[in-house]
């Protein structure tokens, strides 16, 4: 069992209207000097067996063609923790 | 023979019967398509309504466009086959990448819902031949992710095509780049729009006008010309 986690994020140019009204609350709970906020998705994977190149590769495919949209996001793979066992 | 015209209900799909009503006071013949159907029952179009496929909970549209009906709809809306994606099919239609860009939560974060006046900027389309080039329409509009954007080079590329089909006129509703309300494919048979025509086509209901109506002759028209 391993756990890996898609990180998706807005890409920089796209405005992001969430990510602005977090920072603009912020002042009013004593938060100050935080200039600016984007908001984005994390995937967390559970992954039965191996995380192989193969494994990876196939999360990286998902990744890019259903949980993010790439017209408009970025998006990270990173395996986050590898049990004894797999290795 | 009567034009038929598909309309597919995904899992939280809203206005797929105002949109089989439509189609039969336009004249044609709605058949219901169901999201897990692996063919289109030989349609002669298709139309994605609004709603909230799946509950949106990914992306508006990312996950209906994995589903079964979808694989053939994508490759006979390549072909040629006339699709209409109103609203969340419009989203749909863009996720599907049969129609450029991406649909993003309104600038405002709100749900918004309203009669909205649009200026149709192209009649070359499947689904516009019924309009003129410059005309002003009110149609109903209601989303929460109606915000269109795409790259600079893209909408470029979509005005010096004339592929920008609609346009907001006096307000924009979600923000989206260029006041952009619907746009088309190269081939101008997959024509994408937030608006909602289906509730604009009886003088009782909605905007008080018919304003939605040439949306669904115009297909028709088509159809019976080709």
């Amino acid at each position: 069992m391993a756990r890996v986690v898609v990180d998706v994020m807005l890409k920089p140019e796209i405005l992001d209207p969430q990510g602005q009204a977090v920072q603009r609350a912020l002042p009013r709970l004593g938060f100050d000097g935080i200039s600016d906020v984007r908001q984005g998705k994390r995937f967390e994977l559970e992954v039965d067996g191996p995380v192989d190149e193969a494994a990876l590769a196939r999360i990286h495919q998902v990744a890019e063609s259903f949980l993010a949209n790439t017209v408009i996001e970025d998006f990270t793979v990173k395996v986050e923790e590898v049990a004894e066992a797999a290795k | 023979m009567t034009a038929r015209i598909g309309v597919v209900t995904f899992p939280g799909s809203l206005d797929d019967r105002d949109t089989q009503r439509a189609i039969r006071i336009a004249g044609a013949e709605p058949v219901a398509l169901w999201h897990k159907d692996k063919d289109l029952k030989q349609v002669d179009a298709v139309v994605l309504c609004g709603g909230f496929s799946y509950g949106d909970y990914l992306r508006a549209g990312a996950i209906a466009r994995f589903s079964p009906v979808m694989e053939p709809l994508i490759e006979q809306a390549k072909a040629g086959l006339p699709v209409l994606g109103i609203c969340n099919g419009f989203q749909i239609l863009t996720e599907a990448h049969l129609l450029p860009g991406a649909m993003l939560g309104n600038d405002h974060l709100h749900f918004i819902c309203r009669d909205q006046k649009l200026r149709v900027e192209s009649a070359n389309t499947a689904f516009t031949s019924d309009f003129v080039a410059g005309q002003e329409i009110h149609i109903p509009l209601k989303n929460m992710d109606g915000r269109y954007v795409a790259d600079a080079r893209t909408l470029d590329m979509l005005e010096a095509e004339g592929r920008v089909v609609f346009r907001y006129l006096d307000f924009n509703p979600n923000g989206s780049l260029r006041d952009i309300a619907g746009i088309s494919n190269e081939a101008g048979n997959v024509v994408g729009l937030m608006p909602h025509p289906e509730h604009a086509v009886e003088p009782l209901i909605g905007t008080g006008r018919t304003d939605g109506l040439p949306f669904f002759t115009s297909i028709l028209k088509k159809l019976v010309n080709a």
